[in-house]
């Protein structure tokens, strides 16, 4: 009974909404509207904080350009409000573009603390700029008006807020479900993944930020022609802090989180400031201590952010997706024949300050191959296979794909010539689903960005990429966990999962880094079938292992490494029987 | 012989992920106790929990010393010491800083000898004793296992939970591993191991517990538990094993 | 600008800078320990000042009512809890620390403290005041979402800032004070005239931050408090449980703030809600130094005080504009260089 209740839940919101302004009070009717004008404002800011990881102390800023631009054309210029919006989104996508470009490249403390100069900054600016009022404020500023209607009134107001709220959240949801949405949810495990899969997350993280400037800056348009008079003190460092809360208490990776916590810090504060005028009369402002005790009562107890807490008591399944159509991608690569040399590598070397990770290694693998590699931990291979992929750079050596020489390459081009790789330590983004995060591994095969995912023009490629990422899953046997959260699979299936990714890709090389760790005796075998399949069709793979078992029957041929060098490759039984290996790794017989 | 470490009932939950389900087991003195299983069985999170890094349903008691099961502080007094899966060295710190910091609990009792201890390490790692002020990073994945080892052996334990310690190991890395856990055993030290390398584990164990999918699966005696078909099966599948250098290289096919 | 006015501005700049090492430092240790950003450390400088300056006119100060709000409710807590736990020690022990010794220094502060005393003594009560604070918020507000992600630790910090700033004007009220410092006749060091108060800013900044780093460096308690901020679990199964490293690091955040607050009472009006502005510099100065101690923090804070110097000479009224701004570059040069940005004492 619930579920259904759940998926028409912002259906029912909605006409919810619509119809409480005949039965609220005028007053009310003005809490909701700017309760949902600071929601238009959190939703920005889970974009980018609570989706791509930037925390930011200065969008009240980016709400101020909106506010300030349309406001001033409005008053001053006598410009009608669209034009002032249309005027307002340039303004502060050139403004966020600059900034970001300088900005996103930090990381961590040093981005926040970047987005907090900026926002004092702008507080200054226009708090000491004549044209716009300095601290005594801007006004006169005309209502929004539609067709020739003015929305002028409580009533009218709200009704356009939620208008563009609804609009603001429906292609939040379409963004953030798409392939753009994909990569961007995967930038708070790290920008690996993006990286790996052809996707560059410098482009990714500016678009986030520029998105939540825009964001911010309807919500900062709203304000002006709903309040129609502006004096820089909602902009400042004190509104960012506040946005930044209603989005953590909210549940800072959820659109509906920004709904909640602009509601709940809103209304706190408004109803506090009443009540406690009452007790300890009107001069002090102890409501801000109540309201901090409050704050931090709910982190202590829903440490994730309201929404999800709620989801947990109310929902605790995850919901099932519809059915997906298994799809064999239309515009597959051509598999090089059996035999081709696809990667050669010669004297490769790369030093980290004084110590050699990698010292003169020499290989090459064909299609058709499975080739091991085995050594102690420390002996160089994940630094071997950060070479060949692209994350690492080589001190010496040559390095040739598919015949082309390779002088300079990233994680990204090494993704676009045909090279999928899988990771030590999974690197799957735990909120997502397993189809999800295999849909991530096809992103470089996707053609739709940003705008044609927004305007839901992507239908058909989803539908490919989404095909045949539910294609991989029942290949590696997680066919009926397509829709689990990767967090909640056991480390065993996320290690498949994470197979499946790399597969989807569609590549001609594959790396492995300790596949079968974490895996039962018949999941091994399952797995090595599977890889063996993968070889018949022509598929080149590198494999690091330590189960010997595995490995030996598995693998074609064998490298061995020690302390960054090669000291052995050839033929399992070859490299089984010789001395330098038993010594240095298997251990000398009895 | 006396029980050290006893559960029953045992669950540990992780949201709505049930990674140890219902399991009873003991651990006696003096005793290797193994419990073997895949990766994902539970087994981590069992120690985990036993040691008092997560919280657990069910009943757990260390007879010995009755106020351990409170706190991981109580459980240190005991000189009950854990080597995790994860190693947890203090990676920027010195080998000698995170020896001494092994210490750390018992360091200001009367009569605690710091020197004397870090000697008594020193000889049984001298790979350790040679790096000594080298970074805990810097060191390979046998010499991290050993700094780990040892930096537990600082407080001279009577119980000693190993978590996987053959864990991407190379196999002649292994063998030392093995051996070194065999000394212990004959110093007087009782031992629980986690292992997936279950031929290496049970050779050296005393009494072995299999763990899967959360729940103990069979129990008994190291040999009843190697000689089952089952786990001979599952477990030993194939020729080679790894961390068994010495059938291997013999040439016994 | 001729030399003399440069000199000076820069000795203005240098002894803010060494406020503001001080308060870097401290940041960086409760940050590495706890990842806690701890936004409200400012404050508890700027109550220091408040404090002293009622002490000085003979006044109950209202920082007695916050310590025994704070204390009453940290003991709660902890009774709560051990009593769940039916552990005795814990009950004991939390008796002692949050109820005996805040009690002490209330009582101290409430009767021992006539307008007639010692200026030391004053200092001294006022410090324990605050440094008692420091644990308190501890354990009120971190210590049971001490596993929880760095973002709301910091929106966490953010709100108790908010708290105390609200608190702090019921019961200091909105006016301003400013300390009687070091009396006594400047010093001629080096062609400058140096004042007792710069020559005691300086000197107390070199002192705290030398013990620091041999505490650090030396004792195995040290060492373990960077151990915890290293790889907590290893630490807690070595017996350094982060709950008491956190508090550690909390009680010396509180002895920092105290003696910040007291270095820099004498030199500007502070106000109820100054300590914000006082973090923030502290944190811009930590930033620069990457998050670590030792030595670029020191150098960054000094930076801070210097730009701030001049700044305020040329400009006064962008003057955080100007301090803000010139820091994006060093940001950006930062973070490029920094393979690991939040490596913490080492």
């Amino acid at each position: 009974m619930i579920r259904p209740l759940i998926s028409f839940a912002p259906l029912i919101a909605l006409v919810v909404a619509a119809m409480s302004p005949l039965a609220l009070p005028t007053y009310q009717v003005a809490v909701i509207t700017y309760v949902m004008i600071a929601a238009v404002a959190c939703l920005g800011l889970v974009l980018m904080t609570g989706v791509a990881g930037m925390v930011s102390f200065g969008h009240a800023a980016f709400v101020g350009v909106g506010a300030y631009v349309s406001g001033y054309l409005s008053s001053q210029l006598g410009c009608s409000a669209w034009i002032g919006l249309a005027c307002a989104v340039i303004a502060a996508g050139l403004a966020a573009g600059l900034i970001g470009a300088v900005t996103v490249r930090m990381s961590g403390h040093y981005l926040a603390l970047a987005t907090l100069c900026f926002g004092i900054s702008f507080y200054f600016l226009v708090g000491n700029s004549e044209m716009l009022g300095r601290f005594n404020g801007l006004t006169g500023i005309a209502p929004v008006s539609v067709a020739g209607f003015d929305l002028r009134g409580e009533r009218a107001a709200y009704y356009l807020v939620l208008a563009v709220l609804a609009l603001v959240i429906a292609w939040c949801r379409r963004l953030l479900s798409s392939r753009t949405g994909r990569v961007l949810r995967s930038l708070r495990t790290g920008p690996m993944i993006a990286e790996t899969f052809g996707a560059s997350a410098y482009s990714y993280r500016l678009m986030a930020f520029i998105l939540a400037a825009v964001i911010g800056t309807v919500a900062g348009w709203l304000y002006a022609h709903v309040q129609r008079f502006l004096s820089p003190t909602p902009f400042g460092l004190t509104a960012s802090i506040d946005y930044l809360f209603m989005t953590v208490i909210g549940g800072s990776g959820q659109l509906w989180g920004a709904l909640l916590g602009a509601g709940l810090v809103t209304i706190i504060k408004h109803e506090l400031q009443d009540l406690l005028k009452f007790v300890f009369g009107p001069t002090t402002r102890l409501e801000l201590l109540v309201f901090a005790a409050i704050m931090i009562i709910v982190l202590q107890k829903a440490r994730k952010g309201l929404w999800p807490f709620l989801e947990q008591m109310f929902a605790p399944h995850a919901a099932p997706g519809a059915d997906i159509d298994p799809v064999v991608l239309p515009r597959r690569r051509a598999k090089p024949e059996h035999g081709l040399t696809v990667i050669s590598a010669s004297h490769l070397q790369r030093s980290f300050g004084g110590l050699v990770a990698v010292d003169d290694v020499s290989f090459d693998v064909k299609s058709g191959e499975i080739l091991g590699v085995l050594g102690p931990n420390g002996a160089g291979k994940t630094t071997l296979f950060n070479l060949i992929s692209g994350v690492l750079s080589r001190s010496k050596g040559e390095l040739s794909f598919l015949g082309a020489p390779l002088s300079k390459v990233s994680a990204r081009d090494m993704c676009r010539r045909g090279l999928s790789r899988t990771f030590q330590h999974a690197a799957l983004v735990q909120d997502m689903t397993a189809l999800e995060n295999v849909a991530i591994g096809a992103t470089h095969l996707g053609r739709c960005g940003l705008v044609h995912n927004s305007l839901g023009l992507d239908r058909v490629e989803e539908r490919q990429l989404l095909g045949w990422s539910g294609l991989l899953l029942d290949h590696v046997g997680l066919a009926d966990k397509a829709f689990e959260l990767a967090g909640n699979l056991s480390l065993g299936h996320q290690r498949l999962l994470e197979i499946a990714r790399a597969l989807a890709a569609d590549p001609v090389l594959l790396l492995l880094d300790e596949p079968a760790a974490g895996l039962r005796a018949n999941e091994k075998a399952v797995l090595a079938e599977l890889l063996a399949r993968l070889r018949r069709e022509g598929l080149a793979i590198v494999l690091v292992e330590h189960d010997m078992d595995f490995v030996f029957r598995l693998a074609d041929r064998l490298m061995v490494m020690n302390f960054g060098r090669r000291i052995a490759l050839g033929r399992p039984d070859d490299v089984r029987a010789d001395v330098g290996v038993q010594e240095a790794y298997l251990g000398v017989a009895a | 012989m006396t029980v050290l470490l006893q559960i029953e009932r045992f669950s540990v939950r992780y949201g709505r992920l049930l990674a140890v389900n219902n399991v009873s087991l003991e651990a006696r003195a003096g005793e290797v106790t193994a419990v073997i299983g895949p990766n994902g069985a539970g087994k981590t999170s069992l120690v985990n929990a036993i040691m008092g890094l997560v919280p657990f349903e069910g009943s757990l008691v260390f007879p010995a010393w009755p106020g351990a099961s409170r706190s991981i502080e109580a459980r240190i007094r005991a000189r009950i010491a854990l080597v995790p899966e994860t190693r947890d060295l203090f990676g920027p710190m010195s080998v000698l800083d995170n020896l001494r910091l092994g210490a750390f609990a018992p360091h200001r009792e009367a009569g605690f000898d710091m020197r004397s201890r870090l000697a008594g390490i020193f000889a049984l790692f001298p790979r350790l004793a040679e790096r000594r002020a080298q970074r805990a990073d810097t060191l390979s994945g046998g010499e991290r296992q050993m700094l780990a080892l040892g930096r537990a052996l600082m407080l001279r334990p009577a119980l000693l939970m190993l978590d996987e310690p053959s864990l991407g190991l190379a196999p002649m890395i292994v063998a030392e591993m093995f051996r070194i856990i065999e000394h212990l055993k004959k110093d007087g030290v009782s031992i629980l191991l986690i292992e997936q390398n279950a031929r290496a584990a049970l050779r050296i164990s005393d009494r072995a517990y299999v763990l899967e999918n959360g729940a103990v699966h069979l129990a008994g005696s190291a040999g009843e538990i190697a000689a089952d078909p089952r786990v001979v099966d599952a477990y030993f599948g194939g020729s080679m094993a790894a961390g068994d250098g010495r059938q291997r290289i013999s040439g016994r096919r | 600008m001729n030399t003399d006015i440069a000199l000076i501005l820069l000795q203005d700049g240098l002894v803010s800078g060494a406020i503001y090492v001080l308060l870097a430092t401290a940041l960086v240790l409760v940050f590495s320990v706890t990842r806690v950003v701890f936004v409200p450390h400012g404050d508890l400088v700027a109550f220091t000042a408040l404090t002293l300056s009622a002490f000085e006119s003979g006044q109950r100060p209202g920082t007695v009512w916050i310590v025994m709000l704070a204390a009453a409710l940290a003991l709660s807590l902890e009774m709560i809890e051990a009593v769940r736990q039916r552990d005795h020690a814990r009950a004991v022990l939390s008796l002692l620390r949050f109820g005996l010794v805040p009690a002490l220094v209330v009582l101290a502060a409430l009767f021992l403290v006539p307008k007639t005393a010692p200026l030391v003594w004053k200092m001294t009560v006022s410090a324990a005041l605050i440094t008692c604070l420091g644990p308190l918020i501890y354990r009120i507000v971190f210590q049971s979402i001490a596993a929880a992600s760095p973002l709301v630790l910091l929106i966490a910090a953010i709100a108790t800032h908010l708290g105390l700033n609200s608190i702090g004007l019921h019961v200091f009220g909105p006016e301003g004070v400013r300390t009687d410092g070091f009396s006594g006749v400047p010093l001629v060091l080096f062609g400058m005239i140096v004042t007792p108060q710069a020559a005691g800013v300086l000197a107390s900044s070199v002192v705290v931050v030398v013990a620091l780093y041999l505490f650090f460096r030396f004792a195995l308690r040290g060492r373990a408090l960077l151990a915890a901020a290293h790889n907590r679990r290893g630490a807690e199964i070595v017996g350094i449980s982060t709950v008491t490293a956190g508090r550690t690091v909390f009680v010396f955040a509180g002895l920092a703030a105290a003696i910040s607050g007291l270095l820099i009472g004498p030199t500007t009006t502070l106000y109820y809600d100054s300590g914000f502005i006082l973090g923030l510099k502290g944190f811009v100065g930590a930033i620069v130094g990457g998050m670590a101690v030792y030595p670029l923090a020191a150098v960054g804070a000094l930076l801070v005080g210097t730009v701030e110097s001049f700044a305020s000479f040329w400009a006064s009224a962008y003057r955080d504009v100007i301090v803000f701004l010139l820091i994006i570059p060093v940001l950006l040069w930062r973070s490029a260089s920094a393979l690991a940005p939040e490596d913490g004492l080492e």
